[in-house]
């Protein structure tokens, strides 16, 4: 297990030099950050200071190296847009705000998701089954930002008591986490009801029941286990596509946390606090894989041993 | 009811109607069309018209069925309601924008957008991922090491984040939004091919042809590559949902199709700030997604079962 745990951690930070690689290739090789960032009418010399200050007179992978070396000590540099504070600084003032809401979604996602799965599952056929199946194909279907746009305009202006944007009271929760919410409950609604229909006709679960199980037991405990594993390869995926959409939902209501920020710093040309939040953001990705990998390899012992691939 | 109808694509458990009636008629039908020769004999037509009449047609045919410029508009027309509400017109069936350009006009201008991004993505990916998904899944070794690694990079990617980066460095363009949906979208098709050829590998037929003597490159084309082609085909029609929808977002966030292009996401951006007055600005580009999106994802839905029955998902 600590071997396994190794290797993978090994090709995490491996994935994440190479995240940082692609992200500082695109930020230089797509133009001198300089064309843009200093005004037009600059002299010769303030701007070759400012290229020095900057570091940008360097040679290319000796760019990267201090980046890196940089970005290690979470330094990134001052903020272009507010250059008495750094970005890491910025984006630690902005975090707080993105993880709340973060927290908030997943736990829509999961108390609705996963229950609704089971539910779907046991109650094949039925109205209820089909009512989940209509969710699950609108929350893999609809645009978020789009979403976002047309609760505020039918909920969050008639009822007034919830606000149209920024951060507030509970009720500010409401709207964006069931937008940043409604992709992953379809996807953990589909994964959990494929998982349960199979598990549910294994040998195993009619002996459970003829054995006299009660029919809840069989279904939360008999079932419900060993289905939950299956699901769990694909959390990084789902996660991934959360992110983006919180991006997204961030943007449309205004919440000031990190998605925010980048759509606010890439429209003012903000290069270190943009290129900082990318790599932070796939390295948070990167974790939560490793997380999720370890996890399956915990539960399912055959992955460990290297008997199963997980890609 | 209509509901129901548009599930017919998954709708396994109920019999279709028409093997209960004249057993003749049914048969003459699976015999004369072989695509309905399937256990899962719904075709779903709804999706397949939406996907048709919304996506394909316009694309195609925008510059013949439209009357208005999609990108100039007659001012003293804008905000102009829907036809159907007071104050509308005929003239601008779904209504105009603060420009006073026609909604549908765009709508069918954009579908071509939608449609050239989503071709060049899928193209691209689907080449790249399945060269490497099956140099992976077929030599094994150091070759799929280093593929898996790439693989899981590249599915690592905060695509918007980049997106925001480039935006922030050189602006938003067509080309760039291409690359930037180019550069995940291999990787879905990547480890999709990888695992299916891994299985595929260890058939009686590919053994037998090594025995014969043929060259991997052989094997890879002849047996390996129709083996996989058709979770390729499901794959794709799934992923052109998702580059619609990615595109989409992007355009929205401003670091996509740049304006005053007719991408759906700009439109949508377009009437955020006057929804309250002109709700038609933003209500339908964003319809016109989600249909799409839907329909795609239904199709998709129903090709895996149509295709490949020991894929079929219990439902």
């Amino acid at each position: 297990m600590a071997r396994y745990v190794l290797i993978n951690s090994v090709r995490g930070v491996l994935t994440i030099l190479a995240v940082s690689f692609i992200v500082f290739s695109l930020a230089r090789l797509t133009g001198d950050p300089l064309d843009v960032l200093a005004p037009v009418d600059m002299s010769r010399e303030d701007e070759q200071a400012l290229r020095e200050q900057w570091g940008l007179d360097k040679s290319l992978p000796e760019q990267y190296r201090s980046f890196i070396a940089n970005a290690l000590r979470g330094d990134f540099g001052p903020s272009f847009l507010y250059p008495t504070e750094t970005a890491g600084g910025i984006i630690a003032d902005r975090l707080p705000a993105s993880i709340r809401l973060g927290m908030v979604a997943t736990l829509l996602v999961v108390t609705i998701g996963i229950p609704l799965g089971i539910l779907s599952a046991v109650k094949r056929g039925s109205p209820a089954d089909r009512i989940a199946k209509g969710l699950a194909l609108f929350g893999q279907s609809v645009p978020e930002f789009w979403l976002a746009i047309m609760l505020i305009w039918l909920i969050a202006v008639p009822w007034k008591f919830i606000p149209t944007s920024g951060i507030g009271s509970w009720s500010s929760y409401i709207l964006p986490s069931f937008v940043i919410a409604i992709f992953g409950i379809a996807a953990l609604l589909r994964l959990f009801r494929s998982a349960m229909l199979e598990t549910l006709g294994s040998e195993y679960i009619k002996l459970a029941r003829l054995k006299g199980v009660s029919e809840f037991w069989v279904i939360m405990k008999h079932a419900l286990k060993p289905a939950s594993i299956g699901p769990l390869t694909f959390f990084g995926g789902v996660a991934v596509r959360m992110l983006t959409g919180a991006t997204v939902v961030e943007i449309v209501f205004s919440w000031p946390g990190v998605g925010f920020l980048a759509f606010e710093a890439a429209n003012a040309r903000d290069f270190p606090v943009v290129q900082a939040l990318a790599l932070f953001t796939a390295t948070v990705i990167v974790v939560m894989n490793l997380l999720v990998d370890v996890t399956y390899a915990y539960l399912d012992p055959r992955v460990r041993l290297g008997q199963r691939s997980l890609a | 009811m209509p509901f129901g109808r548009l599930f017919s694509g998954s709708g396994r458990e109920s019999p279709t109607a028409s093997s209960e009636q004249a057993v003749g008629t049914a048969e003459g039908r699976r015999r004369w069309f072989p695509w309905l020769r399937t256990r899962s004999d719904k075709v779903p037509w709804i999706p397949i018209c939406i996907i048709v009449f919304l996506l394909l047609l316009p694309a195609l045919l925008a510059d013949v069925i439209t009357v208005h410029d999609p990108l100039r508009g007659v001012l003293a027309d804008r905000l102009t309601p829907p036809a159907w509400i007071e104050g509308g017109s005929w003239t601008y069936p779904l209504g105009t924008d603060k420009l006073g350009r026609d909604i549908l006009t765009r709508i069918i201008y954009g579908a071509r957008i939608s449609l050239t991004v989503a071709s060049l993505t899928i193209l691209v990916g689907a080449s790249v991922g399945t060269t490497l998904g099956l140099m992976a899944g077929y030599f094994g070794g150091w070759i799929d090491r280093v593929v898996s690694w790439l693989i899981d990079t590249f599915l690592s990617l905060p695509i918007v984040l980049l997106a925001l980066v480039i935006v922030a460095a050189i602006g938003p363009s067509f080309i760039t939004i291409v690359t930037i949906i180019a550069i995940t979208m291999w990787a879905y098709f990547a480890r999709q091919v990888r695992g299916d050829t891994l299985a595929v590998r260890e058939s009686e037929y590919v053994a037998r042809s090594k025995v014969a003597g043929s060259r991997p490159w052989r094997i890879l084309l002849r047996h390996v590559l129709p083996n996989v082609a058709n979770t390729l085909i499901v794959l794709a029609t799934l992923q052109v949902g998702v580059v619609i929808l990615s595109e989409s977002s992007l355009s929205f966030i401003g670091a996509g199709i740049p304006r005053p292009n007719p991408s759906w996401g700009v439109m949508v951006a377009d009437g955020r700030d006057q929804v309250l007055i002109a709700w038609w600005i933003s209500l339908f580009p964003g319809l016109a997604i989600l249909l799409v999106v839907l329909s795609l994802n239904l199709l998709g839905d129903w090709l895996r079962d149509f295709l490949d029955p020991k894929m079929r998902q219990r439902r």
